[in-house]
């Protein structure tokens, strides 16, 4: 967790920092704007990581001395195969679809994506094949 | 359905001395990889399978199918262009078409290929064994990755049948000749739509491998031990959140500027057309290393295999990784040196930085090669083809990063030549290499070395002969992006030369598709560790049972399976005497 949040704070720092000299330098705002945004992107979920490592367990991937036989036991739950992405993301086609070529494709799109984020929902709740 | 997924269980290697001290591969899946009771999969087969599965292997191949077919059909599209080009005044296209085939070319191979077989197909399938992970973090968004760059690149192809034709403005889509004035049509509509939705798919892998790496790691897997194509990718996928959501937002701004009477890029309602620049090159620079460094990855892991020796300077490739993925970020107006208005010394010293951090990792390479026991099969061969065109390109490129060079170069035949040479380089040599290198794994089969070979020499020797003429008639001031020249311009020769290198290259995939076929129809058994590999996708069955791995070798260096097969040659980094003693968590957590 220390290292992983370090990377994420170190490249957040860094994009600060060169934001604020681009700043300076070129007056640019779109730039600017940019690399604070990315400057934002590190330095959130790093400092998070950062503030969860020291009061946290550490994982055993971060032990250099961890067994396998550590990490025995269940790992987690892994959906096994699940229709809903394929509606989704077919759902997701049709929608852009639907501002090229009209209004009538939106049922289709809505269909589809409404009853796969259902399904999501459902499944995950329930743990099982919808 | 949801499975509940046990950890594999500890395997200990012999000790040093009882074994024979020459593993030629190691073990066979008798041993382990093959126990039946504890990775079983029950889920539909078929093409229900292919649309529902939510494994990250089958998600990998579905993406490295797909985007290795894009890549024939914009494959084929170059074929075209440099018909037409092999001759001044050439009628094999009209200029519509040519404009239509280039634009194509360039975003089928750029956004539909060169990211996606690398993130999408290699990635995906390879990281989460490399780690000792049962799958990626997110299987079910991971599965959606896949539908939406299906349907993205579905549009995207499929603008070509609409009225008006398909997006004719090249791959970037600059600001004025995008909108709807200048480019009306539902093709460049659809064109938008798939970056949007393409994007989103390469977001969420972004996610999914951020997340993976940074979790899903096996006990005793270290940031430091990670190895580098995973490294590489873990910083790919935190260049994807930081550049796609960019373009995302460009790409819906130009949509209102085309359909809802917005005037962001255009100067009549007081909007900036040079802003489209500015975001999108803060995407598309990013955007060339989120292509690079996967492939750098693969070259990486491939080039410690082939010479027999552990990986020189494995912590400085992580860095030089790490600062070129920052460093990327503040590159992206060196595109934009001729509009005159973005800060020429910022831009260009940040350039020169990155090749800082890329002669670091060609030292290493050749540091890793220095006084091994090479051998030239095919991975490795197209690994140092990576090696010679990445250089060409990258050294043309530092270039390229001088202000008055670019000014009398930009939009030439030479910076075609340069990116090509680019991303040639990385995509295909280093893709191919990746490819050749990982199939064994992925389908438990062998491809033939001959014909690997050949498909390697053509396309090594029609790569010069495509590229290397047009670095020439680029300085000569052949611009880019033209459907004919005069005869007068003298530019004949070389683009007939260029011309017949086009096709040497496509002649060299006819191998590829037959090695493909001959492994299919003849197959060669690779077992699991056929090129004896040292990271861990070589410990597992070929192709992995269904949750990757029943039992795991202990980790305690970048590369497990070699100190696991070759325990003579154990070398015990960290502390020690360390390796078996119980250690108690509470004291350790300041090491990680």
């Amino acid at each position: 967790m220390r290292a992983s949040g370090a990377i994420l704070a170190i490249i957040g720092v860094f994009f600060g920092i060169m934001g604020i000299v681009y700043w300076f330098t070129s007056y640019e705002d779109a730039g600017f704007l940019m690399l604070m945004g990315s400057a934002l992107l590190g330095i959130l979920p790093g400092g998070y990581y950062l503030w969860w490592s020291k009061r946290m367990k550490p994982l055993e991937g971060d032990l250099p001395d961890a067994s396998v036989s550590d990490g025995e036991g269940v790992i987690d739950s892994f959906p096994g195969s699940s229709i809903w992405p394929f509606l989704l993301g077919m759902g997701a086609m049709f929608a852009t679809l639907t501002f090229i070529f009209g209004l009538w494709l939106a049922p289709i799109a809505l269909a589809l994506g409404l009853s796969a984020v259902i399904g999501a929902v459902v499944e995950s709740r329930r743990g099982g094949t919808v | 359905m949801t499975t509940t997924i046990e950890s594999p269980e500890l395997i200990e290697p012999e000790e040093p001395g009882a074994s024979d001290g020459h593993g030629t591969g190691g073990h066979g899946p008798d041993e382990h990889g093959h126990d039946a009771s504890h990775a079983h999969y029950e889920g539909p087969t078929g093409i229900l399978n292919w649309l529902t599965s939510t494994d990250h292997k089958v998600i990998g191949k579905s993406y490295m199918i797909t985007s290795l077919v894009l890549f024939f059909i914009a494959g084929g599209m170059a074929l075209i262009i440099r018909g037409q080009l092999s001759n001044p005044t050439s009628s094999l296209v009209n200029f519509q078409t040519y404009n239509e085939l280039f634009t194509m070319h360039g975003s089928l191979m750029l956004y539909l290929f060169a990211g996606p077989f690398a993130f999408g197909g290699l990635a995906n399938y390879i990281v989460p064994i490399q780690i000792g992970a049962p799958d990626m973090a997110f299987p079910r968004l991971n599965a959606l990755s896949y539908w939406l760059y299906l349907g993205g690149s579905s549009i995207m192809t499929l603008s070509f049948v609409v009225a008006g034709g398909a997006a004719s403005f090249g791959w970037v889509a600059y600001a004025p000749l995008s909108n709807a004035i200048n480019s009306p049509g539902a093709g460049t509509d659809m064109w938008l739509m798939s970056l949007g939705l393409t994007g989103f798919s390469a977001i969420f892998t972004g996610v999914n491998l951020v997340a993976t790496i940074f979790y899903l790691r096996a006990p005793g897997m270290t940031m430091f031990r990670v190895p580098i194509f995973s490294w590489n990718m873990l910083v790919t996928g935190i260049l994807i959140l930081i550049a796609f959501p960019v373009l995302f937002g460009a790409v819906v701004m130009l949509f209102c500027d085309r359909h809802f009477g917005t005037h962001i890029y255009s100067v009549s309602g007081g909007g900036v057309p040079v802003l489209w620049q500015h975001l999108f090159w803060f995407f598309g620079h990013p955007e060339v290393y989120i292509l690079a460094l996967p492939y750098f990855g693969i070259v990486t892991d491939i080039i410690p295999v082939f010479s027999r020796k552990p990986l020189f300077g494995y912590r400085g490739m992580v860095f030089a990784t790490l600062s070129i993925a920052a460093l990327s970020t503040g590159v992206w107006a060196h595109h934009m040196f001729t509009t005159g208005v973005v800060l020429l010394p910022f831009f260009s010293l940040l350039s020169y930085l990155i090749a800082v951090p890329t002669g670091i990792k060609f030292f290493n390479w050749i540091g890793t090669m220095w006084g091994g026991q090479l051998s030239f099969q095919t991975p490795m061969l197209f690994s140092m083809g990576f090696l010679f065109a990445f250089l060409m390109g990258g050294v043309t490129g530092v270039l390229l990063a001088s202000p008055p060079v670019d000014f009398m170069t930009h939009d030439t035949y030479f910076v075609v030549a340069h990116f090509h040479q680019v991303l040639i380089g990385t995509t295909v040599f280093a893709g191919f290499a990746g490819f050749y290198f990982w199939y064994p794994k992925m389908y438990g089969r062998m491809l033939s070395e001959r014909l690997g070979k050949i498909h390697f020499w053509l396309l090594f020797i029609g790569f010069w002969v495509t590229f290397i003429p047009q670095y020439i008639v680029g300085l000569d001031g052949m611009p880019r992006r033209i459907a004919d020249y005069l005869p007068g311009n003298g530019w004949t020769g070389l683009n007939v030369i260029s011309t017949v290198g086009a096709m040497i290259i496509g002649a060299s995939f006819l191998f590829f598709l037959a090695n493909l076929v001959t492994s299919w129809r003849k197959p060669v058994p690779a077992g699991d560790n056929p090129w004896d590999g040292g990271a861990l996708e070589w410990f597992t069955s070929s192709p992995p049972p269904h949750h990757n791995f029943t039992h795991l070798p202990p980790i305690r260096s970048e590369r497990p399976t070699w100190d696991y097969n070759h325990p003579e040659h154990r070398k015990d980094e960290s502390h020690g005497d360390k390796r078996h003693r119980e250690h108690d968590k509470e004291t350790v957590g300041a090491n990680s």
